[in-house]
């Protein structure tokens, strides 16, 4: 297997591979979707404090989730090409990043929508809130980075410092805002508020928070596409791809069975 | 500027560090004394913003003796941004990073020592003009001093992770805006247990808990950013 | 259905924040697209380029 994992660690193998895997991943979110929400809508009973507006659960828990769990993986990518100076690590890493930013923006705007009927405010200066907002300074700052330095091999590896060092600092900054949200106890609210929740209402949340991470998956690796599209124009193997209007010469590189153009298909699958 | 002397004689590793750091720090405070009236525009800087408070709001002192402690360390944050260009940014305009990072010296220890001379040209400057501010927002005795407690075991760590920020952003387009939008959150904690040590003595609760973790951040960050900071640098001069 | 869409008096929470969403997947499946053929046609209109260190691999 291992010999399987070094042979995708290059960018030449992994963008036909990206490519077959992103449709199913897009498939998979939108199949995960439609089910989550049919039992969030359809067959989960309304709360009995928070009435309807408790909905909004299966769609904030499951994106601010994601805007954590999607930053760990940028360090774990960034981690990786620093260690080992790999290009495809750093390339998704930098796929990661726009996807993290939109979660963490969707987490905070349905976090906004909760806390108006819930606490009766659209913003609260809550622990979670707040960390979620300093998450999305972070995700803009490396993406910030990223397109203020024009050599893309310095840019990966200026971006994975600052994403490591970021990623010491959120539980850091996670811990300093919940110590700073009980020290001013007086104005705040508790989000903690469900005792126990029905097991329908978790399952619906769970099958969101999936569904999540699998548009994640398909989002970052079309995105990786593009990336690798854009750095590697001119290269030899990137002229043979189907489309481009140039006979394969070298055989078995092309993505197999993918009609030109890739974006139209890209679109076909994620609309479905 | 004079150029790193290589290793005379076969000191340790640890010698051979204290070195750089020693040399870096006599250095860059030699070319601070040499540039005073820049350091002194960055302390009217933060006098300034600190008088801008009250007149935007509300000379009323029960108010702004809240405010206080927040503002005076907003100031602070401030101010250590507006002089991290001063850590790398000249000495890689004219060369001189470059002949560092090839020195013997370790890069970390050569950064620890521009890292100590930045907080002593910026940081420490803040920590003592702080009681004066203070008053202006009618602290009293005991809250200035755990201010400027907080203020001492902040500061450093401003100057710490500002490196990091100041290295990453070198010779980079509009490093000015970006290095605020990269290190400003990073900040966040400093500011959070700083202001909260001074609001906590206010509300007679014990400040140990937040100066003992203002402590322990600055013992991190000191080992770990300059590592972060010279890869940076590296990064930089590739 | 309209009682649905009303979500007992809270419609206006609970779809302007399933709206966002979609909104947002809408605009990155768009956004994807765009860079994605741009890069495409980018790399159709520069060739071959005779540059020996774009054929390192990754490691």
């Amino acid at each position: 297997m291992a010999t399987n994992w070094y042979h995708y660690a290059s960018p030449v193998t992994f963008y036909p591979l990206a490519g077959r895997l992103a449709p199913w991943f897009a498939a998979i979110a939108a199949l995960l979707a439609a089910a989550g929400l049919w039992i969030g809508f359809g067959l989960a009973p309304t709360d009995a404090t928070q009435g309807e507006a408790y909905r909004i659960i299966y769609i904030h828990v499951p994106t601010a989730w994601m805007a954590m769990f999607v930053y760990l993986v940028m360090a774990f990518w960034s981690a990786l090409a620093l260690a080992f100076n790999t290009r495809l690590s750093a390339m998704m890493a930098q796929a990661l990043a726009p996807t993290g930013a939109l979660m963490a923006a969707l987490a905070l705007w349905t976090g906004a929508f909760w806390g108006r009927p819930t606490w009766g405010t659209y913003w609260a200066w809550d622990a979670r809130m707040t960390s979620t907002l300093i998450l999305l300074f972070l995700y803009l700052g490396v993406i910030a980075l990223r397109s203020a330095i024009d050599d893309p091999r310095r840019a990966d590896r200026a971006c994975a410092v600052l994403t490591l060092v970021g990623a010491v600092n959120v539980p850091i900054i996670y811990f300093s805002v919940r110590w700073w949200n009980t020290l001013h106890q007086g104005a705040s609210v508790s989000l903690t508020a469900a005792p126990k929740m029905a097991s329908l209402m978790l399952s619906g949340m769970l099958v969101m928070s999936f569904a999540a991470w699998a548009w994640c998956i398909a989002a970052a690796l079309w995105r990786v596409r593009a990336i690798i599209l854009e750095r590697e124009r001119g290269s030899a193997w990137v002229a043979t791809l189907p489309g481009m209007g140039r006979s394969a010469g070298v055989p078995g590189q092309g993505p197999k069975g993918l009609r030109s153009p890739p974006p139209s298909r890209c679109a076909t699958r994620v609309s479905d | 500027m004079t150029t790193p002397a290589p290793r005379s004689d076969d000191d340790g590793e640890t010698g051979g560090a204290l070195a750089g750091l020693a040399w870096a720090l006599r250095r860059d405070l030699k070319l601070a004394f040499r540039t005073r009236s820049e350091l002194a525009v960055q302390l009217l800087f933060y006098a300034i913003v600190v008088t801008l408070f009250p007149l935007a709001t509300t000379p009323e002192r029960t108010l702004l003796s809240t405010m206080g402690p927040g503002v005076l360390w907003v100031a602070a944050l401030l101010a250590s941004l507006l002089s991290l260009p001063r850590i790398f940014a000249l000495d890689q305009a004219d060369g001189t990073l470059e002949q560092m990072a090839l020195s013997p010296w370790p890069l970390p220890a050569i950064v620890s020592g521009k890292i100590l001379a930045h907080w002593l040209t910026t940081g420490l400057p803040v920590v003592v003009l702080a009681p004066l501010a203070a008053l202006q927002y009618g602290l009293d005795g005991i809250a200035i001093g755990v201010l400027v407690a907080g203020l001492a075991l902040g500061t450093p760590i401003l100057s710490l992770l500002g490196a990091i920020g100041a290295a990453l952003t070198l010779g980079v387009r509009g490093a000015g805006g970006l290095v605020a939008l990269l290190v400003l959150p990073l900040y966040v904690p400093v500011l959070i247990f700083g202001a909260g040590a001074v609001d906590a003595v206010r509300a007679g609760i014990a400040v140990d808990a937040n100066l003992s973790l203002l402590g322990a951040g600055l013992i991190v960050a000191a080992l770990g950013s300059p590592f972060a900071a010279a890869a940076a640098v590296r990064i930089a001069l590739d | 259905m309209n009682e649905f869409f009303a979500m007992g008096g809270y419609g206006w929470y609970v779809w302007m924040s399933y709206g966002a969403c979609a909104v947002a997947v809408v605009a990155e499946v768009v956004a994807l697209r765009a860079r994605h053929r741009r890069a495409f046609a980018d790399a159709k209109a520069a060739g071959v380029e005779p540059a020996p260190e774009r054929m390192e691999t990754a490691r």
